[in-house]
């Protein structure tokens, strides 16, 4: 596991889509389902609108709570810029650390790839800061940031999951 | 050169290595505590975070007056899904062949 003694992290990843798509597929259940760890997000895009990351059924049946990470809407400026608190209530004890902040920058380039950067201040809330790397087995819960856009990027630009 | 093309360049070097090996360590560096950890000058190390940088494996985010080095894990990740998951389902498959012949034989 990685030792993040500091508190922010930063992940890119590129990806050959519209910000539009990519936007879609951070905040709409639709397209969370069919990525990463699934499961349906629920966003009022607005400052101090509710998030909410919904436990898909095969999650609950593996006793995940309903409510797997919650959180508050910080910024909301679509296409480019969205800016949270990510609090996740699926583990006990990351429920006990304070909630973090997460921020996703969508960058339009030229021949139409994007830049997409997460930021995710994990100030107070060292479990998560260790779990959010990932480095693990996705089957069992490893996969964190990397994977998750990793798969993004395999689901936005051939259709298909990796 | 393709993306993995500048990720496998950037890491076929032990300099750049240990530059991330650092970040791994502690993440959000500046250059001065980078060069710090190496025998080197202020200019290598520029050239060295410069192919990182190029690579995507380091994401350099200006803070105040200072430029904070942070370690990029996606491509990493990404050319273990590409690569490396690759050819360890192959050996386990080929295990698994392996040892249903074997077992066919008794």
């Amino acid at each position: 596991m990685t030792d993040k003694a500091t508190p922010k992290q930063v992940y890119r990843i590129v990806i050959k889509a519209s910000a539009q798509a990519i936007w879609d597929a951070i905040t709409k259940p639709e397209w969370t389902a069919r990525y990463a760890y699934g499961g349906r997000v629920e966003y009022d895009l607005k400052a101090g609108g509710r998030f909410r990351h919904w436990a898909s059924a095969e999650m609950k049946a593996a006793g995940l709570p309903d409510e797997l990470i919650v959180g508050e809407v910080i910024e909301s400026d679509p296409p480019r810029k969205l800016v949270q608190t990510w609090h996740p209530l699926f583990n006990a004890d990351t429920a006990a650390e304070t909630p973090t902040r997460l921020t996703y920058e969508i960058q339009e380039n030229q021949g139409g790839v994007c830049t997409v950067t997460i930021t995710h201040d994990v100030t107070g809330a060292p479990l998560v800061a260790g779990m959010v790397p990932g480095g693990g087995d996705p089957v069992r819960g490893g996969g964190g940031w990397p994977w998750t856009l990793s798969d993004l990027k395999s689901l936005l630009e051939t259709g298909k999951r990796m | 050169m393709t993306d993995d093309d500048h990720v496998f360049k950037a890491l076929a070097d032990p300099t750049r290595r240990f530059l991330l090996d650092l970040l791994f360590q502690r993440d959000g560096r500046t250059l001065k505590d980078l060069e710090s950890g190496l025998a080197m000058t202020r200019f290598g190390v520029m050239k060295h975070l410069k192919v990182l940088e190029d690579a995507g494996l380091v994401i350099a985010v200006r803070s105040g007056r200072e430029k904070l080095h942070y370690l990029n894990a996606v491509p990493i990740r990404m050319i273990h899904d590409r690569w490396i998951d690759k050819y360890k389902a192959r050996e386990v498959s080929a295990l698994l062949a392996l040892k249903t012949d074997l077992e066919k034989e008794d």
